[in-house]
């Protein structure tokens, strides 16, 4: 990455967080604030912008290490509540994945199917607190020799259950309608034949990486609020691309970086992390997160100031082009055409659904805020920057 | 003048029966047909939109009771359970009669029971399941 120009530390503002005196905005706020008062005013005005976002990212999982047994078992196959984890781990440890489907479910069998149960219900039952059956299956060894294990446990009993999603916070995602002649049912919800309707995925101007599309602050060590609780950025998500088409702005026109974040389930809340059950598609999780960006030049101020008005994406026809990798779009939309819930697409008026809650992303957000100025939340320096492009100044 | 959407369980041994004609011709009633679904000798349910004025309108439902309808009068049966839902949207791309809906600039979901025709579509495109209710669908029911 190229070195970028420091106005202010992270030092200055660590420093100001601890004292009480950080001014921190929502990025929602920062628009309105920048819009006002331009670029310059609003730098020297604000030290952090925090940003937020809260939807289904299936890209997600849990590290659980359910304890040493007596005697001892090398679990090879673990279910929770029947829904089947990782056991290819040492002894006790296990990954369950968000999308995992609970066993014996009847799947696309009766198309659509319902998928009520799976990974992303059992992480949001763990951390409400409620009982999950946990079983375990093994071959033996002279060390581990225990074979079959059976028991109810609740959060409290794990020795670990770590939070740990290799892809979460898209920077941009996808409309998508369906130009097919039958309705569909898809990760992006249910869509009518003959591009009746349209749906959406994205924060819009509180999204986290669409406030730092260069990703100068946000890097490995990035300290976080994931599923209400503290979290840091772990590793680029995978996927994450930063060569994409970009507006004069900056501003990814489509999809482009990720990231994979980690954090304590024992610490974090139900309210912000949900399974989720998607018709005809599958399990997931619907995961709270957001991040805070230190104001450490002009450019972040105008980068955090950014608008729903600013932010395109492409429209994609899930009913014949998606599913069959024909990367066509057909057409550009502004999320502030989004969110009126009518949206013009090659000379047609159709209706337009969000899927990711704009009301919890800025719950998101302002809990992060109220984190930073109430609680000295101090914000993370980061240690490994994520591959990044480029800025070129307008 | 009174309106209100209710679903019509008509079971096998009334299904043939003129029992909307004399609705519509005894009582006084308007009727909408918002959705059927007849299932041939076995079950018909049927979505009205019913006005007429008040006292009539309650007649009329009194006279379906009577002639053994199971009558379900939409607005009290959808519902949402507000600690489940997220305020995502997903039930605003499938809701044909704005019951759901979004406020903006908040983005926060309405629910509007009496619009609903109760066509159950909400139940499945809920992520959350903070969606349940009676439909004319059975597959829908929770």
């Amino acid at each position: 990455m190229d070195s970028i120009p420091i106005q202010r530390s992270y030092e200055e503002i660590n420093d100001k967080i601890k004292q009480g005196k950080a001014v921190i905005l929502r990025a929602d706020e920062m628009t309105e604030l920048v819009a006002s008062e331009g670029v310059k005013s609003a730098f020297k005005k604000v030290d952090v912008v925090t940003t937020g976002t809260f939807g289904t990212m299936c890209s997600s999982g849990a590290f659980i290490n359910f304890g040493h047994t007596r005697p001892k078992i090398k679990a090879s196959n673990v279910w929770l509540n029947d829904v089947e984890a990782y056991g290819g781990l040492a002894a006790v440890d296990t990954y369950l994945g968000a999308a995992q489907v609970q066993d014996d479910d009847p799947l696309n069998k009766v198309h659509p199917g319902q998928f009520r149960y799976g990974g992303g219900h059992v992480i949001e039952d763990l951390i409400a607190g409620r009982p999950v059956k946990l079983r375990a299956k093994s071959y033996g060894t002279d060390c581990y020799p225990l074979r079959e294990y059976e028991t109810t446990v609740t959060i409290r009993d794990l020795r670990d259950a770590f939070l740990y999603n290799p892809r979460n916070a898209y920077q941009n995602y996808n409309c998508a309608v369906n130009l097919s002649k039958r309705t569909i049912y898809t990760y992006m919800g249910i869509l009518r034949p003959n591009m009746a309707n349209a749906t959406y995925s994205s924060a819009g101007q509180l999204s986290p990486l669409l406030n730092d599309p260069y990703y100068w602050t946000i890097g490995v060590g990035t300290r976080i609020f994931l599923g209400g609780a503290p979290g840091v950025v772990s590793w680029r998500g995978t996927q994450h691309n930063p060569d994409v088409p970009r507006g004069e702005n900056g501003v990814v026109r489509e999809g482009a970086g990720t990231i994979a974040v980690t954090g304590d389930m024992k610490e974090m809340s139900a309210e912000f992390i949900r399974g989720a059950s998607l018709v005809g598609y599958g399990c997931s999780l619907m995961v709270g997160l957001g991040i805070p960006i230190p104001i450490l030049n002009e450019d972040l101020a105008r980068f955090t100031g950014v608008s729903d008005r600013d932010i395109v994406c492409q429209v994609v026809d899930y009913g014949i082009d998606y599913p069959n990798a024909i990367n066509r779009t057909l057409g550009e939309i502004r999320y502030a055409e989004l969110k009126t819930g009518m949206i013009d697409v090659q000379g047609k008026s159709i209706p337009a659904a969000p899927l990711s809650s704009y009301p919890m992303a800025v719950k998101v957000a302002e809990n992060l805020k109220l984190w930073i100025r109430e609680r000295g939340f101090i914000l993370g320096v980061p240690q490994v920057h994520l591959p990044t492009t480029h800025f070129m100044a307008p | 003048m009174a309106s209100k959407n209710v679903l019509l369980i008509f079971k096998q041994n009334i299904m043939y029966r003129p029992i909307i004609y004399r609705l519509a011709t005894e009582y006084g009633i308007i009727f909408n047909v918002l959705e059927a679904k007849i299932l041939p000798k076995q079950e018909g349910r049927l979505i009205l939109e019913l006005s007429g004025l008040e006292e009539d309108v309650a007649k009329g439902i009194s006279y379906l009771e009577a002639e053994l309808v199971q009558v379900e009068v939409l607005a009290d049966k959808m519902h949402r359970d507000e600690e489940r839902c997220v305020d995502c949207g997903a039930c605003t791309a499938v809701c044909r009669t704005d019951a759901l809906a979004i406020d903006r600039p908040t983005m926060e979901i309405r629910f509007y029971p009496e619009r609903c025709v109760a066509c159950g579509l909400c139940i499945l495109a809920c992520p959350v399941k903070a969606m349940s209710g009676i439909s004319i669908d059975h597959d829908n029911e929770i």
